[in-house]
């Protein structure tokens, strides 16, 4: 039994095939959305690469480029098989594609579920990427006279203020580097002296925050330095503040912001499918129903469509005896060679 | 004379007609464009209304938002009369409607240019207006424990992070007044007592500035505090370093911004202008074109089109005449008015 039969008359074809080649310029508008999206969120990766790992990987966005102008070739090209299909004249050269087609499409499909869940699983290795990213630019910080790092402190100072956060996990993992250069020292000074004797790689180190993690917001002005002692400062008690600098640490912010943008794009990428499946079916209609025409001169007679000539299970044991055929059909072609050989030697 | 006579044979008139409905549209379009200008730039201006002491400066966004409206309804009107205007037998219904509409549509154009002008002229006065909000901002920095001031902290802030400026014309404008509150200075300090007894009014001044003035692009970490003492701070020497702060002050920051925002409004302003002025000019020759046609039984004859009937002088000294006429009518409608009320007065002494 054919699956999800349909019967077709002239005016009916008429109209799947206007409503298809609509529905497929629609796709082609999708596939060029999905193209753009790719290109958006590679320029975004870019835009921080100097915040990442070395590795980091453009994978997913060069994957949702390729599959965004790949969308648009095939929807086009179906297009033009729905356009050519209203007159039989026209439809008689793509009668041989239609199912190569078909089949194309299929695995397209496939492919762009595969992008959606990409879409989705690419936060973990992000989060990877993140966390090493700004512990190595964190320690960068003060290397404003490095060529290659000397623009590090301006990148996290700009990315501290854009995304609201402060530091790594949060804003303790600036007390744990030295963020202040050796210029900028005087090691003259007693206050300099006890400091760097206090720990074994002789780091300048302190309970102190750049100004890029001060929070706006806050009733006082900002406490940046000894941010933990409550007497330094008159009426402050660090445990209770609350609004002097960003609680939140910029891995969180940057993949909860990356984390959106891509969750964004996996459902696009979904609902994208979903036209693409639709498509796929109706021109599948389309091809079924001009080829079962009962009476073949007459245009305006009745046809039957549908998606599958025989049931799921048929169509799927069928396809798994032609392979064996084919793979049975190589050996004995082998078998006939070692014998010709066999008899030439 | 008449004033710039062009003669219309039929082919011309139909081509104007069509011509001038496919620039309608387009006149249209641009009306919108203004409109949605006009929305655009108020809608900055209000962003930063906080820091802004009058609002004069909303004129312009005022005036491009209504004329940018009203062109929209006089372009669909230009296009109605152009599409009857091919049709002479519905063209005579706009007779009576056309001369007060070509009025009102010349005024309200106008108002384009005025707008242009006035975004120029009304730089002092949005400068002057920007001092004393930023000067009444920073005098208010240290009130977040006020009600109506608690978020000029904030909104200072940020303004200085987001337009990289310090300070009112530069950062000695924090040096002038107390930006920390009493709320979190220690009295019983010596030095809070000195500084405070340093100056008549009691105030805690003091040479440092908020960190919203810190420039990320420096080499070295913000120095905000004792920013005019060389010792206090290692390889330091205020005179020399430029990066530490941010060295524009924010007013001039918000204006150029402003008048940045302006400038690029200015030429689509004026694009516009010119637009709907060729549409009026062009309908005004199809009206003149067209009143040669009504009542003719032939609608393909040769009409002439012109702008003024006759010379601009005597076209003043005629509307003159006319505007006089209307008010010695109102006048003598009012002595006509006035007579019958005073007649049952005479009447009555005499009865009585």
């Amino acid at each position: 039994m054919a699956l999800m039969k349909v019967k077709f008359d002239l005016k009916k074809r008429v109209k799947l095939a206007q409503m298809l080649w609509l529905m497929y310029w629609f796709s082609i508008m999708a596939g060029v959305l999905v193209f753009s999206m790719g290109l958006f969120f590679k320029i975004e990766l870019r835009k921080r690469s100097e915040l990442m790992d070395n590795n980091e990987s453009h994978f997913v966005p060069n994957i949702l480029i390729g599959v965004g102008l790949l969308a648009c070739f095939l929807s086009a090209s179906g297009g033009k098989i729905c356009y050519d299909s209203l007159d039989s004249t026209k439809f008689v050269k793509w009668k041989s594609i239609v199912k190569p087609f078909l089949i194309c499409c299929l695995f397209f499909n496939i492919l762009l579920i595969v992008t959606a869940a990409m879409c989705f699983a690419m936060r973990i290795p992000l989060e990877f990427t993140l966390a090493e990213g700004l512990k190595n630019g964190m320690k960068y910080y003060k290397d404003t006279d490095t060529p290659g790092r000397c623009y590090m402190k301006r990148t996290l100072d700009l990315m501290q203020m854009e995304f609201r956060c402060c530091g790594n996990n949060n804003y303790k993992d600036w007390f744990e580097i030295q963020w202040v250069s050796n210029r900028y020292l005087d090691f003259s000074s007693k206050g300099v002296k006890d400091r760097i004797s206090s720990n074994v790689d002789g780091k300048y180190l302190m309970d102190g925050v750049p100004f890029s993690c001060c929070n706006p917001s806050s009733p006082r002005p900002c406490i940046q330095q000894q941010i933990t002692n409550n007497s330094a400062h008159y009426s402050y008690d660090h445990y209770t503040e609350e609004l002097n600098i960003w609680k939140r640490g910029c891995r969180d912010a940057l993949v909860s912001y990356y984390g959106g943008m891509m969750n964004t794009i996996g459902i696009l990428v979904l609902m994208v499918t979903l036209l693409h499946i639709a498509v796929m079916i109706g021109l599948q209609y389309v091809n079924t129903s001009l080829s079962t025409l009962v009476n073949p001169e007459d245009p305006e007679s009745e046809s039957e469509g549908w998606i599958l000539e025989k049931t799921v299970k048929e169509t799927f044991t069928d396809i798994m005896a032609k392979m064996k055929a084919m793979g049975k059909g190589n050996q004995v072609d082998e078998g006939a060679n070692e014998e010709a050989a066999a008899t030439v030697s | 004379m008449v004033l710039l006579k062009i003669k219309f044979p039929f082919q011309k008139r139909v081509r104007l007609a069509q011509g001038l409905w496919l620039l309608s549209w387009v006149a249209m379009f641009s009306g919108a464009i203004t409109f949605a200008m006009g929305v655009f730039l108020k809608t900055e201006l209000h962003r930063r209304s906080e820091v802004m002491h009058s609002m004069d400066i909303h004129i312009v966004p005022n005036l491009l938002m209504a004329v940018g409206l009203a062109s929209v309804g006089i372009n669909i009107c230009a296009g109605k009369v152009c599409q009857d205007s091919l049709d002479p037998s519905r063209f005579p219904r706009w007779k009576t409607f056309l001369p007060p509409f070509f009025c009102f549509s010349v005024f309200i154009t106008s108002l384009l240019l005025v707008a242009m002008i006035l975004s120029f002229a009304l730089q002092p006065s949005l400068e002057e207006s920007l001092k004393i909000g930023l000067k009444n901002g920073i005098r208010f920095y240290k009130d977040t424990d006020t009600p109506g001031r608690c978020f000029q902290k904030e909104t200072i802030d940020r303004l200085q992070i987001e337009f990289q400026c310090c300070g009112n014309t530069n950062y000695r404008d924090w040096f002038e007044v107390q930006w920390i509150s009493n709320r979190y200075l220690d009295f019983t300090s010596k030095e809070v007592k000195d500084r405070v007894r340093s100056n008549v009014d009691g105030r805690y001044l003091l040479d440092g500035v908020p960190f919203s003035c810190c420039n990320p692009a420096s080499p070295r970490p913000c120095i905000q505090y004792s920013l005019l003492d060389n010792s206090a701070h290692y390889n330091y020497e205020y005179q020399s370093e430029e990066l530490n702060l941010y060295n524009r002050g924010c007013r001039q920051a918000l204006v150029n911004y402003y008048m940045g925002l302006m400038n690029t409004i200015g030429p689509c302003v004026l694009f516009d202008f010119l637009l709907q002025m060729t549409i009026l000019v062009s309908l005004r020759y199809l009206q003149t074109a067209m009143e040669g046609v009504i009542g003719q039984e032939n609608v393909e004859i040769e009409t002439e089109g012109y702008i003024l009937e006759k010379g601009v002088k005597e076209t003043l000294l005629e509307t003159k005449e006319k505007m006089k006429k209307i008010l010695q009518f109102a006048q003598v409608g009012d002595a006509s008015a006035v007579t019958p009320d005073t007649q049952p007065d005479a009447e009555k002494p005499a009865t009585a």
